[in-house]
């Protein structure tokens, strides 16, 4: 079963730590260049082969791009957005998928335990089998990533191919890459890829060239180079952050919920044996029926 | 039932720690298993375009006497030394193209003045293909050319190389179609 050679860093409405492994392993990162991607939507038709999730209904917005938003049966959407740059019209195609956040806002809103998981190796991944399809994980989610399916009742995104990830295999999406815009390996390696790809952006005139790896959810195992700055010219949050209800609501109400409910029980079950249960009246309850 | 009263405190200490959200299990995942791992693999050339990329198809089963394969998978092949493991998304979703059920896979015959395919054996179509090849070199066979020279040509077919064929394919055809002295003629081998 994929994920089971993995060890779990990080578990959904775990109470007492969430380590379960002594093993350290590299977090693996998928790296993305949009200035080289053409987007001939390969990895696209990659992920929807590999996963199975066969084909959607396109809905044509005015760009080439597939779908308006990413779907519970479409994982892996780039983004066509067009915007005037210097008089001239460019192209900001981007990937948009999970991010694999190393904080992971899903994770820290879903109330199921075990529904969502973060394995060692960062991959964050939902168990479709302990998910109970609340869609809190959306709510969490800064990049709208996670989505609702209807038919199964449970929320889907991509995997970063968990299953070929962990024998040794790289993406669906990032082998099919023709252009080589899409590359996979430890994030070192790739933050590494990306920062010398800014430098060589920079040097050649994008002079605002920058590398997505947002700090306000720990970086992400999906990095990103944006030749052209701007991460919302790429539909992309500037400074992402868990929402603070989720996290108010994770490390604060509902410790404090559990603490309440745990006192209340101990409470009843002391008072029941200091005082017993209640008797009725010795003289065979006549004061209820009267006649 | 015999319950100590250790047993029903550890009991009911347990089960409501669970119905509080305390799982007590190691954390641990089953979700999906890695599809291709047991598949028969089987090295190929995309059909499409001529960069021709190298693909590997994905079939059920071990090739074992009883199992009856179908492709359930086919992914780049990164040994290919044109396409190292990538591919477009046309040739990324040839599984469809192989299991559509409007997929030709038998050769198909429009006889003269006919307004419909109908569908004839290989041999059929090879035998065909020969007697029309042989009846058009007899009517337009050339041996010598205004000026007197032997040229031994004939200009009434052209011959138009598949675009995924290999080098030694294309070096048969050339010769096979040298010899009937087909003047007009490309392999489509552009790369």
């Amino acid at each position: 079963m994929a994920g089971q050679t993995l060890e779990i860093k990080r578990s959904s409405a775990a109470m007492w730590g969430t380590h379960t492994g002594i093993r350290t392993t590299p977090t693996v990162a998928k790296y993305i260049d949009t200035t080289t991607c053409i987007g001939c939507k390969a990895c696209e038709a990659a992920c929807q082969e590999w996963n199975d999730l066969g084909t959607v209904e396109t809905h044509q917005t005015g760009t080439y791009q597939t779908l308006p938003k990413l779907d519970a049966k479409f994982w892996n959407l780039i983004r066509f957005n067009e915007r005037e740059v210097d008089g001239g019209l460019m192209w900001m195609m981007r990937k948009d998928q999970c991010m694999h956040c190393a904080e992971p806002g899903c994770l820290e809103a879903c109330p199921a335990p075990g529904a969502i998981v973060q394995y060692g190796n960062g991959i964050v991944d939902v168990d479709p089998s302990k998910c109970i399809g609340c869609g809190y994980c959306a709510t969490g989610c800064p990049f709208d990533v996670p989505k609702f399916h209807v038919k199964t009742g449970k929320m889907a995104k991509c995997t970063l191919c968990v299953d070929r990830v962990e024998v040794g295999l790289e993406p669906a999406c990032v082998k099919a890459c023709p252009t080589g815009c899409l590359n996979f390996g430890t994030k070192d390696d790739m933050v590494a890829l990306g920062k010398a790809r800014v430098d060589q952006l920079n040097k050649s005139g994008f002079k605002e060239a920058m590398l997505y790896d947002p700090e306000g959810v720990g970086g992400t195992s999906v990095v990103t180079v944006l030749g052209h700055g701007h991460p919302e010219w790429y539909d992309l949050p500037v400074d992402p952050n868990v929402p603070v209800l989720v996290r108010l609501w994770k490390s604060v109400l509902r410790p404090v919920g559990v603490l309440a409910a745990l006192v209340t029980a101990i409470g009843t079950f002391a008072h029941y044996t200091k005082y017993g249960p209640i008797e009725p009246p010795s003289d065979g309850g006549s004061d209820e029926h009267p006649n | 039932m015999e319950l100590s009263r250790r047993g029903f405190l550890k009991a009911t200490t347990i089960g409501g720690a669970i119905a509080l959200g305390f799982d007590l299990t190691k954390a641990r995942a089953e979700m999906r298993e890695f599809k291709i791992s047991r598949t028969t693999e089987t090295r190929s050339i995309c059909p499409y375009c001529a960069v021709s990329c190298g693909v590997i198809i994905h079939t059920l089963g071990d090739r074992s006497k009883n199992a009856t394969s179908s492709v359930v998978h086919i992914e780049g092949d990164p040994d290919h030394p044109i396409s190292r493991g990538s591919l477009c998304p046309k040739g990324i979703t040839l599984k469809d193209d192989i299991n559509n059920k409007n997929r030709l896979t038998a050769p198909r015959v429009r006889r003269p003045g006919s307004d419909r395919w109908e569908e004839i054996s290989w041999n059929d179509a090879v035998a065909g293909i020969a007697r029309h090849i042989k009846d058009t070199r007899d009517r337009c066979f050339v041996a010598k050319n205004a000026a007197g020279q032997v040229v031994n040509r004939n200009p009434g077919m052209a011959m138009i190389g598949g675009c995924t064929d290999t080098n030694e394919f294309n070096f048969l055809q050339w010769k096979a179609i040298t010899g009937l002295g087909v003047p007009y003629r490309d392999t489509q081998a552009r790369v």
